[in-house]
């Protein structure tokens, strides 16, 4: 299945791929009566948050999403991946990530799919911030000629 | 019986991103390329896992307490101030400049062909959720 114009788009399998995250974020909520954030599991895993869920579930979840991405390689074969060829280029990315998530609470996962569903005023800014931030940081990357 | 709940729940979540082409930078950066050749593909992922969540939380008020907690932890904050919009930035910035995001770097692990790429990213995000706790424990 494609949409008229944007033929590299692959509707149907982000589709079937954002319900199998939404059913994992309401499993965590209705089951564990936690958000499913994965910057904050992340980081309570590795022991740098102090607060939140235990540490063995927290682990769990992490230790689940390596798993998932197995499974999924061990069924269907490896994913299609294309990584910046820059490695210094990525550990800044990385470091932006790791700070700017926990400064402001939250990812996609936790701000953009359980704080928006939520209609949280604040995941919803947030949400509006990084997606801004992100198109803008393509724009200049794209201008400078770092793109990929 | 919740450590098996959150470990299934870490492996949906997982087997998701990867369906959806998530675990792929190239394509989260094709929809952050707004102005260029952009791919929408990004906006379908957000729709499913919105619907599904947005009936989670009509059902969550209902119940008393979750199925295998005594209680529900959720954010109680709703202030918007600075470290809010500020981190949201930094975090859009890197999103935007390495194509990933905490949860499809983590969930290509185990199966990236190129593990000193996603091994240098992931190191260094974990670097940075360190360096913010180091920084901000001084004030």
């Amino acid at each position: 299945m494609t949409i008229p114009g944007f033929p590299d788009a692959d509707p149907l399998g982000g589709l079937i791929g954002g319900v199998l995250i939404g059913i994992s974020a309401a499993i965590m909520l209705l089951g564990a009566g936690r958000i499913a954030g994965v910057s904050g599991l992340l980081a309570r895993a590795t022991g740098i948050a102090d607060s939140g869920p235990p540490w063995i579930m927290a682990l769990n979840f992490i230790i689940g999403l390596v798993l998932g991405g197995l499974a999924y390689a061990l069924v269907f074969g490896p994913a299609t991946v294309t990584y910046s060829p820059s490695l210094p280029l990525l550990a800044a990315a990385g470091l932006l990530v790791g700070f700017g998530t926990r400064m402001g609470s939250g990812c996609t996962s936790g701000h953009g799919v359980c704080g928006m569903s939520r209609l949280s005023r604040r995941s919803i800014t947030a949400t509006m911030v990084f997606m801004a931030s992100g198109i803008a940081t393509v724009a200049i990357a794209n201008a400078l000629g770092w793109g990929w | 019986m919740r450590q098996l709940l959150t470990l299934l729940s870490g492996i949906i979540f997982g087997i998701g991103l990867t369906v959806s082409g998530m675990t792929d930078p190239a394509r989260v950066r094709g929809f952050l390329d707004l102005f260029g050749d952009w791919d929408p593909t990004l906006a379908f992922v957000m729709g499913g896992a919105l619907i599904v969540m947005a009936v989670a939380w009509v059902i969550q008020p209902r119940m008393v307490k979750p199925l295998v907690d005594t209680t529900f932890h959720l954010p109680g904050t709703r202030h918007i101030d600075g470290k809010l919009v500020g981190g949201a930035v930094l975090f859009g910035a890197g999103w935007g400049l390495g194509g990933l995001c905490p949860g499809p770097a983590i969930a290509s692990i185990g199966t990236a062909p190129d593990i000193a790429a996603i091994g240098t990213f992931v190191l260094a995000m974990v670097g940075g959720m360190l360096l913010h706790k180091l920084t901000t424990a001084k004030n």
